[in-house]
């Protein structure tokens, strides 16, 4: 069975959030997705200061044989994209929930936090999928 | 049935193993309306033989007459062995090398092609190629709106002097999505498109900006300020060339400060016929940080798990068969048979015979150049340097002209009317290493003649 | 090894290009190229013996059988190409007038003619260089239509579940939003569902039939009411056409627009991956749109002459693809395929091509192989899971394919369609003789029991091959496209 950390956020489409003390979000993907996935080869960030809404586009993730988007699981402003990635796209596999983050966010609307799945939500939703 | 095995024993064996009496109930789920009746406009068979007369008598209509035409489309010696190899089965019969292990000898070809052309370019990388150069600017135009993220316009600048038949099939290819293509005037006495035509397009955002060398009329562009004007300016360049001239003229790599981001052209000049307009190949490079946006088929080195080099196909996640609706393209094929020949082509010439063989194509024009402006009446349509095709403007009307000329088996060149209504007496001429003094003088004479029995 | 290892500065192939350097002079330095490309330094010998030896590292049609399912890996005559390089073919200009083009003219004439009979369908335009090219222009062409008719609500294109990867991307390419259909457990598309998807704003559906999941679409003529009565039009996918040909016309199921791929029904060669050639056909409503140039016939019978047809013709085309008449040389092999198989040859296609793949089909099935659609005829293919085998022994559809390789046979098509699991989809085509599908089937057989007994080998195979399997993460996460020296 795949991780699922009980500090995080999540939703639906495979990606989880960090809330930090001073607001600011962190992105990534979840252990379930990597593995999904299997050996993460490249991934394209969103360009920095952009605003992306809900659901809109933000980035994808592309294995050998499979190539997936990242959603925005809440509207905001792109603060800084990880760039490690660049040269070790590997790191989504082996870390995803720490090293292995994608971007961060100023969220535009913070109340659409309130929304968001937790572990035990987001547990459910997989093991309905499989 | 001429290539079907079976005996009629094998067809009963056949059916027993089924378990059904004849091979009509094969068909058993299509509803019986629905089949057709007899082909009424497929003619009986021939044999071989046959088939091969009437081939023969057909090619032979259009043979013998000596050959100036460009505008795409070039006339260069093609070694002996360059066919002879790309033919043989193994390369000619095979398929996309899906199963790496069994088509290494394709995929090594085109990883050495690739690296070929990157090189020709002074570009980073090569995809496997495109279907021909107009299609390929096409993809460039789609690759250069994705690649060009500080760009929202989906604008790109195509200067008239690109070839008409490429702009409109620029056209026809990326309208649906909302790209804008905006034409360029040229300079009607150099035939290029100078700083002063792009003066008014300065602070308006546009995506990228086409530059073609030599430019349609065969005139040489000024790339390198070109080039510079265009990424001041935040756009990508798309170089557009012919890779026969690149053996002697500047690589797109090399163009200005920073170089052309893409560069798309037609590989037909590299060692595949002109064989009435194809199969030619696209070829597509560009710089590394933009391959992810590059569509079709690319080769990459790799190990196989004894650790031994090998070929593969790679950065598959952009195309259809994964993406599907979200793919960088339609294109699932490349142009593979006729890239095998360019990749033999190229080995054969190697670099000092490309660079001969291009520099002979240049002076034989200057050569023709030189003995039909000698005609009254003839004279170079614009001023400044060209490469194998120059615009000849004649004292009569460019189409009878080349009719003419047709009467007395040159093939002249195109008529420059036909897409510039300013142009009706101006002939493209093209000449390439092919063409002797002796075909040059004919050609002179022809044009003479002509020209007297349309003045009297 | 590669062609640059075995380069030496100054060596040369002296025979083909001119002796002596030309003169540059009156190009000013500044246009002049600085440093050489890349490129080899080899001789003539050298190339050749290199270049052949590649060539001995592929499995091909001439060498091996190879059921590559929706590819129709068929014998290609050697006449055809005979034919397509006679110098008046190989070396005419594409440019050149239509007084010195009428020999060309006429063998693409009589090709329009023939595909138009068999497609049943009213006009063709051969101009499209491959089938992808192909369905690009006939959306383009649905779009067309419904834009002359000031119908712009109609946004969205269906796209069966099943559909090759192709189909949803052309319907991008041409500015529509893509729909896709469910496929029922039988293979043939949910047709009560389609009624609840199809609206104002279907501009069309893209469909193959038979379909990709090897079977015939039998409700084809209601699915064809329904799109139509909403005011949409059909697209055919002409990939699986070997499968009918001379059996069943597009034409007649209610198609309005198709594309055929010459290199697999018309027997072209797939070159390693190209040139394919995509031509289009259409039904009377869409004549107007058709891409150009496509050849006209002016005269009698008798004495005709042909010339070409442009947008001063058909001024409602959609326009060009190419530069000049797409994959020329493809479409004179076309030609003399079909003049060679004539109308009886063409009827037998079809025929032979179901005949060998229900053969293959019922055999490997009564050697314990499972069926994706066992209920169904198979038509031109058909399709294998490999699931059991992969849940008991771990030897998955991929190990498969890798070890029939070490039989000298090429693998099928793996993983497509992406809705059946495990699977294996197999196309013999009707050149192939029974004793080669029977040697393919006795591989299969023996394979079977390789990953009952011995797993860990079928997993590691190929064994046989200039290399084993591949590392594919390391091509793409460490790219090297280029040879750097």
């Amino acid at each position: 069975m795949s991780q699922i950390p009980a500090d995080l956020k999540y939703v639906d489409t495979h990606e989880w959030l960090r809330i930090d003390a001073d607001g600011t979000v962190t992105i990534g993907i979840t252990d379930h997705a990597q593995s999904l996935l299997g050996d993460v080869v490249y991934v394209e960030h969103p360009e920095v200061d952009t605003e992306i809404e809900t659901g809109e586009e933000a980035g994808v993730v592309e294995s050998v044989k499979a190539a997936s988007d990242i959603y925005m699981p809440i509207a905001g402003t792109i603060l800084e994209v990880n760039e490690l990635l660049e040269d070790a796209p590997e790191t989504v596999n082996s870390d995803p929930y720490h090293d292995g983050w994608f971007f961060k966010i100023k969220p535009s609307n913070p109340e659409e936090l309130e929304q968001l799945l937790d572990a035990d939500a987001y547990r459910e939703k997989c093991e309905a999928e499989d | 049935m001429p290539f079907i095995p079976h005996t009629e024993q094998d067809v009963q064996e056949m059916l027993d193993t089924i378990g059904v009496s004849s091979i009509e109930d094969l068909f058993d789920e299509i509803p019986p309306q629905l089949r057709a009746g007899e082909l009424t406009q497929v003619p009986e068979a021939l044999s071989e033989m046959d088939m091969m007369r009437r081939m023969r008598e057909r090619a032979a209509q259009d043979e013998g007459a000596l050959c100036f035409i460009g505008a795409g489309a070039y006339e260069h010696h093609i070694p002996a062995a360059v066919w002879d190899v790309t033919t043989r089965g193994e390369f000619m019969t095979a398929y996309t090398p899906y199963q790496a292990e069994a088509s290494q000898g394709t995929l090594q070809l085109v990883y050495e092609y690739q690296s070929m052309m990157a090189s020709l370019m002074a570009m980073d990388v090569s995809n496997a190629s495109l279907y021909d150069g107009a299609s390929g600017l096409a993809e460039a135009a789609l690759m250069a709106v994705r690649a060009n993220r500080k760009s929202k316009s989906r604008k790109i600048l195509v200067p008239g002097s690109v070839h008409p038949s490429y702009r409109s099939a620029l056209n026809v290819i990326v309208e649906a999505q909302n790209i804008e293509i905006v034409e360029v005037e040229w300079n009607p006495s150099t035939g290029t498109t100078l700083i002063d035509n792009l003066a008014s397009f300065e602070g308006e955002d546009f995506t990228a900006i086409v530059i073609a060398q030599p430019n349609f009329f065969g005139q040489l562009e000024d790339v390198d300020a070109l080039t510079d004007w265009a990424h001041a300016q935040k756009m990508l360049v798309v170089g557009l060339v012919n890779p026969m001239a690149m053996a002697v003229l500047e690589a797109p790599g090399n163009w200005g400060e920073k170089g052309a981001d893409i560069v798309v052209g037609d590989g037909q000049p590299l060692g595949v016929p002109m064989a009435s307009g194809g199969p030619y190949y696209g070829f597509m490079c560009c710089t590394s940080a933009i391959v992810r946006q590059m569509p079709g088929r690319i080769i990459g080195r790799t190990v196989d798990l004894d650790g031994k080099p090998g070929y593969a196909l790679t950065l598959q996640a952009r195309e259809q068969h994964i993406r599907r609706s979200k793919a960088t393209s339609n294109i699932c094929t490349n142009q593979g048979l006729a890239v095998t020949a360019s990749t033999i082509y190229m080995s054969l010439l190697g670099p000092d015979g490309l660079a001969t063989t291009s520099g002979h194509c240049y002076q034989n024009t200057q050569k023709l150049i030189a003995l039909l402006t000698s005609i009254d009446g003839v004279d170079k349509a614009f001023s400044g340097h060209n490469f194998h095709e120059c615009a000849i403007k004649v004292p009569a009307k460019a189409s009878l002209v080349l009719e003419k000329l047709a009467e007395r088996e040159v093939l002249g060149g195109f008529d420059l009317g036909v897409n510039y209504s300013d142009l009706e007496d101006v002939i493209l001429v093209c000449v390439t290493e092919t063409k002797t003094d002796t075909d040059l003088d004919v050609y002179k004479l022809a044009l003479a003649d002509v020209l007297n029995e349309i003045n009297s | 090894m590669l062609i640059f290892e075995q380069s030496r500065s100054g060596r040369k192939a002296f025979a083909q290009s001119p002796s002596v350097a030309a003169d540059l002079s009156g190009l000013p330095e500044s246009f002049i190229r600085k440093e050489k490309p890349g490129l080899p330094e080899v001789s003539e010998l050298q190339a050749i013996r290199h270049y052949t030896n590649l060539s001995r590292k592929n499995f091909s049609i001439d060498t091996q059988f190879y059921p590559l399912g929706s590819c129709t890996m068929k014998y290609n005559p050697r006449g055809a190409l005979a034919a397509a390089i006679l110098p008046g073919m190989l070396n005419r200009h594409p440019l050149a007038p239509e007084s010195h083009s009428q020999g060309f003219l006429a063998c693409l004439h009589d090709l329009q003619e023939m595909l138009k009979d068999v497609t049943g369908m009213k006009g063709v335009s051969l101009t499209p260089m491959a089938g992808a090219q192909g369905e690009f222009a006939g959306v383009a062409m649905i779009r067309a239509y419904h834009d002359a008719r000031d119908d712009d609500g109609r946004t969205e294109i269906l796209v069966p579940s099943a559909a090759h990867g192709t189909n949803p991307a052309t319907a991008v390419m041409c500015g529509f939003k893509v729909r896709e259909v469910p496929v029922g457990s039988d293979g043939d598309v949910d047709v009560e569902t389609l009624k609840t998807l199809v609206g104002p704003q279907t501009a069309g559906i893209m469909l193959t039939n038979p379909s990709t999941c090897g079977v015939f679409e039998r409700r084809i003529e209601e699915i064809a009411s329904i799109i139509h009565d909403v005011g949409g039009l059909l697209y055919y996918d002409g990939a699986n056409l070997n499968a009918i040909l001379g059996k069943v016309k597009p034409g007649d199921m209610g198609f309005d627009v198709m594309h055929m791929n010459l290199h697999k029904t018309f027997a072209t060669p797939h070159g390693g991956g190209g040139p394919g050639s995509g031509p289009v056909a259409v039904n009377e409503r869409l004549l107007p749109y058709l891409p150009t140039p496509i050849v006209g016939k002016d005269g009698s019978d008798d004495a005709p002459t042909y010339r070409w047809l442009t947008d001063k013709d058909i001024p409602e085309t959609i326009g060009n693809l190419s530069a000049f008449m797409g994959n020329a040389g493809i479409l004179v092999r076309a030609y003399v395929y079909a003049t060679l198989l004539g109308r009886e040859g063409m009827h037998r296609v079809g025929e032979y091509a179901t005949l060998n793949a229900n053969y293959m089909a019922k055999k490997l099935e009564k050697e314990g192989f499972q069926l994706a659609y066992p209920d169904r005829r198979a038509t031109h293919e058909f399709i294998i899971t490999l699931s059991k085998l992969t849940k008991e022994h771990g030897v998955n559809a991929m190990d498969v394919a890798k070890r029939l390789l070490d039989y000298n046979q090429h693998a099928p098509t793996t993983y497509f369609p992406l809705l059946v699991p495990e699977c294996h989809l197999i196309e013999p085509t009707e050149t192939e003789s029974k004793e080669a599908m029977d040697e393919y089937i006795a591989a299969m057989v023996s394979i079977l029991k390789e990953a009952e007994s011995d797993a860990e080998m079928v997993r590691g195979a190929p064994y046989t091959q200039p290399v084993k399997r591949l590392d594919d993460v390391k091509a793409a996460r460490e790219l090297d496209l280029a040879w750097k020296g």
